[in-house]
């Protein structure tokens, strides 16, 4: 399947200008409307969900060239875009360190990252402080950016806990394992922004973002999100990361239109970006927040992006799909481009890369050494927090639970 | 809310309504939403008058989507809010099932105490008022197997009044069975301190037999009593109250003393909450029974039409015929 490519023509507007920009065309929308001014092949290449033909934002080209966009340029520093580098290194290479410990048997199972470094890292560092993230399992991008440090992602996949940050003070909720139930949980906080009159202050008003696959746009979740946000006008964007691949079902397994364009119905904007580009996620990111933290709320917009490893390591992606197309997104590679723009541009010297590179060496032996010291929890542990509230019942479950467990104990050691 | 001083008589309905106006009062984080609930008082009229006196930021009217209500609700909840959601009717709730199951109930072990839930979600249960289907059904023990979740259901006006804000103030979250053929019941409202809510109540002593039911059967099992008690019979009636957790000490005490047990609910008795009550008694009480542990159930089918409810719905005969069954041991 052919990757995303650069906008050609743009055929109308994308979505609302930014904030404080002339309203122009009407607002919501994209570009492929049904009206005959398309030809029937852009119809149908339409049709087929497919990446291509669409209109795109994109700031930075897989060539590492900038380009540039009417709606969403954006001013950026060289240590900007060096920190913008530096995140997508170091969450790419402890997603690399997550998997090699998976396969060394530390780890239980890992949802690789590897591809998605742009989307996330834009998208995390699009958010402001006081905004809430509600992920899937696979952000470990924009966990980075909240400030959830890598270790404490380890528990869920080596089986000692179910989500360890705390989800209120890092702005980013525990990991979401059922497909697409988050967009509700994402939906109802929103509403809550509102109703605590969070809502328009460019500054400090609040926003939300919503994490999901391109699988999870079948799910009923996300069609009542978005229908809830839509009615209520809640503050949040639904930031669909579509790696072209729900586990073995590409995309156009789960819809007949672009992705984006799906927001129209509920009216809301929805917009293209090239995930893969992260100055430009990062652009329309921020763009999208804002709208919500105005009160112009929701905004969905379809990260174009690709996973290059299995969906999990218990996938084997071999068996259903070509390692050409894979060959294909690497030239697409969102660190690589990056990397070309710096030293073209002379934004960077050896000497940072070297740094970066030491930096994630590092990460990564952090996490290989907390990985293999964290300790197992002790039996009790399946009777911890079940609820809020005492439960005696519970208790006495769990007494007679570890009085049967300590009988073992003075024979046979463990069990 | 109810006033103090003469005492009131007052529906099961109405005490849902006067509790959920006194929770409304007593802390501005409590939000009510669902179906209906606002303009329309919802269809059974549980709401009536709170949008008007609150307003519709705290009672407010949601699109028509289970998942949305309670998957919105987590999401409130995570934000501070504690929203009473109302299920228009039980076999409507099926849609909420995946949230109520996969994220209401494990949220705060997921998070180990860092995110409390406390929702409650608010159902009208049980048949007998001749309506189409999906609107008659006792779904209660699909919650009361989930753990995570608390389960209650009321079965008086008093109740009603007294459980519903008790379960609004509970950090966890409470599924709270309405028995809907029983919202037009009176009775007098007893303003003195509620039991717990998470607490069973003996409502009537007897020596012959002990009878458990809860919800829509409390009161067909109450009326079981006054007849059994001409026919020289003293059955011992004990109200649930709360279904998970399950409170049985004084079913316990009540089965050392009467020797039989049976207990009665209009959900298909398979697998079901009489079948873990029977079970319970029988690791705990063994000894003391004279009889097995009988249950009076609907039978294990979908509800029928409603011409045939009342053949498939327990009523007081067959709750008598049980207790004639377990005197035969």
């Amino acid at each position: 399947m052919p990757p995303c490519k650069p906008p050609v023509a743009r055929t109308g507007p994308a979505a609302r200008p930014p904030a404080g920009e002339p309203p122009g065309e009407p607002i919501v929308g994209t570009v492929m409307d049904l009206d005959g001014q398309h030809t029937p092949a852009q119809v149908i290449a339409g049709l087929r969900a497919t990446s291509e033909g669409e209109d795109l934002v994109q700031l930075l080209n897989p060539e590492g060239q900038r380009v540039s966009h009417p709606q969403f340029d954006l001013e950026i520093s060289p240590a900007q875009l060096q920190s913008l580098y530096r995140d997508m290194v170091l969450v790419r290479r402890a997603d690399r360190e997550a998997k090699a410990l998976q396969r060394q048997g530390e780890l239980g199972l890992w949802a690789p990252l590897l591809g998605q470094e742009a989307a996330q890292i834009g998208a995390g560092r699009a958010m402001a402080p006081q905004d809430m993230a509600f992920p899937s399992y696979r952000e470990h991008g924009v966990a980075w950016c909240r400030g959830v440090d890598p270790t404490e992602l380890l528990g869920i996949f080596r089986g000692v806990d179910q989500g360890s940050w705390d989800p209120i003070s890092t702005g980013f909720q525990l990991y979401t394992i059922v497909i697409a139930n988050q967009c509700l949980h994402a939906t109802g906080y929103a509403m809550g922004q509102r109703l605590d009159g969070k809502i328009g202050d460019a500054e400090y008003g609040e926003a939300t973002i919503c994490f999901f696959g391109d699988g999870a746009t079948s799910q009923g979740d996300v069609h009542e999100g978005f229908v809830w946000a839509a009615v209520y006008d809640a503050p949040v964007v639904f930031f669909c990361q579509n790696n072209q691949w729900a586990i073995s079902a590409p995309v156009d397994r789960q819809t007949r239109v672009p992705l984006y364009h799906r927001a129209r119905g509920y009216g809301f904007p929805g917009i293209r970006v090239d995930g893969n580009d992260v100055l430009a996620t990062l652009a329309v990111t921020r763009w999208a927040l804002q709208e919500c933290r105005t009160g112009n709320g929701p905004v969905l917009i379809e990260a174009c992006t690709y996973r290059m490893d299995a969906h999990t390591t218990s996938d084997d992606p071999t068996r259903y799909r070509l390692s050409e197309e894979l060959e294909e997104w690497k030239l697409k590679d969102p660190l690589e481009r990056v990397r070309v723009h710096l030293v073209r541009e002379g934004m960077a010297d050896s000497a940072f890369f070297e740094g970066v590179n030491a930096e994630a060496d590092e990460l990564a032996l952090r996490l290989r050494n907390y990985c293999v010291s964290m300790p197992a929890p002790g039996p009790e542990r399946i009777f911890s927090k079940v609820y809020a509230e005492p439960s005696p019942q519970l208790d006495a479950a769990r007494d007679d639970f570890l009085a049967y467990h300590a009988s073992f104990l003075h024979t046979s050691g463990a069990r | 809310m109810a006033a103090t001083g003469a005492p009131q008589t007052i529906t099961l309905a109405k005490g849902l309504n006067q509790g959920l106006r006194a929770a409304l009062e007593a802390d501005p984080k409590v939000i009510v939403m669902g179906e209906d609930v606002g303009r329309l008082g919802g269809v059974f009229r549980i709401t009536e008058g709170l949008q008007k006196d609150f307003g519709d930021q705290r009672v407010f009217d949601t699109p028509l989507g289970e998942s949305g209500i309670i998957g919105t609700a987590v999401g409130l909840a995570v934000r501070g809010y504690r929203p009473v959601c109302e299920i228009q009717f039980d076999g409507f709730v099926f849609p909420g099932l995946d949230q109520i199951v996969s994220q209401l109930a494990k949220m705060h072990y997921r998070s180990q105490g860092k995110l409390r839930m406390p929702v409650v979600v608010r159902v009208p249960h049980g048949g007998g008022i001749g309506a189409v289907e999906h609107h008659s059904e006792s779904p209660e023990s699909y919650f009361v197997h989930t753990p995570g979740l608390k389960v209650v259901a009321c079965a008086n006006p008093g109740d009603a009044y007294w459980m519903i804000q008790q379960a609004i103030t509970c950090d966890d979250p409470v599924i709270f069975f309405e028995p809907k053929r029983r919202y037009w019941d009176k009775a007098e409202l007893d303003l003195a301190v509620p039991p717990p809510l998470f607490s069973s109540r003996v409502l009537r002593t007897g020596r012959t037999a002990t009878v458990v039911a809860y919800g829509p059967m409390v009161r067909t099992v109450l009326d079981a009593a006054t007849v059994a008690e001409q026919n020289g019979q003293t059955l011992e009636v004990i109200d649930l109250r709360t279904l998970s957790p399950l409170d049985l000490a004084p079913v316990f005490d009540s089965v050392r003393r009467t020797g039989r047990l049976i207990c009665v609910s209009e959900e298909p008795g398979e697998a079901s909450l009489t079948a873990e009550v029977a079970a319970r008694v029988s690791e705990e009480c063994f000894y003391s029974l004279e009889a097995p542990v009988l249950r009076v159930t609907g039978y294990d089918t979908p509800y029928p039409p409603a011409k045939c409810e009342e053949h498939y719905l327990p009523d007081l005969d067959r709750v008598l015929d049980a207790v004639d069954r377990a005197l035969e041991y």
